[in-house]
């Protein structure tokens, strides 16, 4: 951290240029792509996405459409017991996969960041799923699960289990078996994040730390756990965000079954305005989930102190 | 970059013969390769499973994909048409990749370079469209491409993939660009060069690894996103991978075999890019993302 911040500081660009002709609009030009497809993709689809969720606007029922002002909104709160319960699953989900991923990834970075025989094809190997699809996860942890050729069955035949369960359509299984079907991918990420600043702790530290007497133990909590903070600061609340919005692998993996089990927020919101067709409604429930999310960032942003001071 | 030069420096004093570890990086063997096996198992199982599943014939539960069969793959390919899906995904995650590069380069180029008035408005809209999930904006993104006829094209998918892949990716390029001396390129104007020639020539080929990593990752992500190719484009001939993957799994029978026959053609185009950027992606990351 210490050396990427003495490169970065350099002296700020001099206000006389050469070269260039229109310097002043320069700067203007070059984010216009990038800025022009975010107001157009991003800015404005959120925009009519609050428009939306004021009106009554479902195009299989014609006849109500039109100026619904907050009518959604009490819906949401005192009428749908489901909204309730993707929101308590949503939070579940996100605080477990999280929480897990940060622990088990921690543990794998700190492994892998040692020096032993094989350690980049071990990396190579223990990072690959992180290149793997929420669907091809889905489809993996399926023929995984499969009742009648997957792994319970050979379990079985070991004596642990019965013969045909699915640990995806059971009420009491399915939680803990997504959330390995997800740790699986999601681990090799945080790791890579977590590794990526290991790198950069000074080791004169350690054999500073060493000469003092400290062990291990407190090598890690006063070093090298200091020096994570802010990259698991960051890491985890990025993580907590895109837990709360992917959709692609309980969309694939269980469908949000069995009995809505494992339906979280944004894969309700998709099926109502998806199947349902209730764009309105769906819209109302999309500003809640995006209250909840801009919530999260404002977190973020004060506990990462992102752009404040430092850069120029 | 740090990874370089934090690893030599000091020759090691003599020391007596320590009592405990020395430092935090030499942990006794066994408590490396015991819990990396372990977690090696876990990763290494689902791989072999699919596998397993596209390699021996339907009904087989042998443990080992022998007698091996390419039944499956050949269904796959020509009857369940990944063949076609194979093209699109390729089509939009090379797209992807060239447009979210392009854009992200000159984006980071001014945010790394000058100061001006909607720059901080600007990072911090970057930094919010983190927070604003896609499969959200679902219906209003629909409506746009349908207004603009493009529904059923694979611009539609590139485009929107492309605008989701942005921000990171112009905040990624902007720490590398930051990471370049910007005497550098002052030397280069002196020597004659203009803004745009002084970055190709001198700039530029610095931050091929960081460009790699980026497009890399632009390319990954497209490659496997399944929401907005799923929802735009309903014509079959139209389909992506994961689109294609998903069919294959909400069948009403699912054909095991032509599933993982299909898991393996999806995944085939990641891990290869894969294998070739790990090195600099954890070197990117640190030099790019995690330094804020």
């Amino acid at each position: 951290m210490a050396q990427a911040a003495a490169v970065a500081k350099q002296p700020a660009p001099p206000r006389r240029r050469r070269g260039s002709a229109t310097p002043r609009r320069l700067p203007y030009l070059l984010i216009a792509p990038a800025g022009l497809l975010m107001l157009g993709f991003i800015a404005y689809p959120v925009l009519s996405v609050f428009y939306y969720s004021l009106q009554h606007y479902n195009p299989t029922k014609p006849w109500r459409n039109g100026y619904a002002g907050f009518d959604n909104f009490t819906r949401i709160f005192t009428e749908d017991p489901q909204f309730w319960d993707t929101l308590v699953f949503s939070a579940k989900w996100v605080v477990v996969e999280v929480g897990l991923q940060l622990l088990f990834g921690l543990a794998l970075a700190l492994i892998v960041n040692q020096t032993f025989v094989g350690r980049s094809l071990g990396r190579a190997m223990v990072f690959s799923p992180w290149a793997v699809s929420g669907v091809l996860t889905s489809a993996i942890w399926v023929l995984l699960y499969n009742s009648q050729t997957g792994i319970t069955r050979y379990l079985a035949d070991m004596g642990i289990g019965e013969y045909g369960t699915s640990w995806l359509s059971d009420t009491s299984t399915v939680f803990p078996a997504a959330v390995v079907a997800d740790l699986w991918r999601g681990v090799p990420f945080f790791a890579i994040l977590i590794l990526a600043d290991l790198q950069s702790v000074s080791k004169d530290l350690y054999e500073a730390a060493e000469v003092d007497g400290a062990g291990r133990l407190r090598q890690f909590l006063h070093i090298t756990l200091p020096h994570l903070k802010d990259a698991i600061i960051l890491s985890t609340l990025l993580r907590a965000v895109w837990e709360f919005n992917n959709v692609d692998l309980l969309y694939t993996l269980t469908g949000g079954g069995p009995a809505g089990e494992t339906t979280t927020l944004p894969l309700y919101i998709a099926n109502t305005s998806v199947d349902a067709h209730n764009f309105g409604y769906a819209s109302a429930l999309t500003t809640v989930a995006f209250v909840i999310l801009l919530f999260c960032s404002m977190v973020y942003l004060r506990l990462s102190k992102f752009g404040v001071g430092g850069d120029k | 970059m740090p990874a370089e030069q934090s690893a030599p420096v000091a020759d090691e004093p003599p020391q007596r013969p320590r009592k405990g570890r020395r430092a935090w990086d030499e942990a006794p063997r066994w408590q490396i390769y015991l819990p990396l096996g372990i977690y090696l198992v876990f990763t290494l199982v689902p791989f072999y499973w699919i596998l397993l599943f596209a390699l021996r014939p339907t009904g087989s539960t042998s443990l080992v994909p022998w007698p091996m069969t390419f039944e499956h793959f050949d269904k796959v390919w020509n009857d369940r048409s990944f063949g076609t899906y194979f093209e699109n995904s390729v089509y939009v995650g090379l797209a992807t990749l060239f447009m979210t590069t392009l854009v992200a380069l000159a984006g980071g180029y001014a945010l790394a370079r000058f100061d001006f008035r909607i720059k901080r408005a600007f990072m911090l809209a970057l930094l919010c469209s983190q927070f604003v999930p896609g499969a959200l904006l679902l219906v209003p993104l629909f409506q746009i491409f349908a207004e603009l006829q493009m529904i059923n094209s694979l611009g539609s998918v590139i485009i929107a993939e492309t605008v989701f892949q942005l921000p990171l990716s112009m905040i990624l390029i902007s720490g590398f660009i930051r990471n370049v001396p910007y005497t550098l390129e002052e030397a280069a104007w002196v020597d004659g060069c203009n803004r745009f020639t002084g970055f190709r020539v001198v700039v530029l080929p610095l931050l091929r690894p960081g460009l790699i990593a980026v497009g890399s990752f632009a390319f990954v992500h497209s490659w496997n996103h399944f929401l907005f190719a799923l929802m735009f484009l309903s014509n079959q001939e139209k389909q992506t991978i994961p689109v294609g993957l998903n069919s294959l799994m909400s069948a009403d029978s699912v054909d095991l075999g032509a599933l993982a026959a299909g898991g393996i053609v999806a995944a085939v185009p990641v891990v290869i890019v894969f294998a070739f950027i790990q090195k600099w992606l954890i070197t990117g990351f640190s030099a790019g993302a995690v330094k804020g």
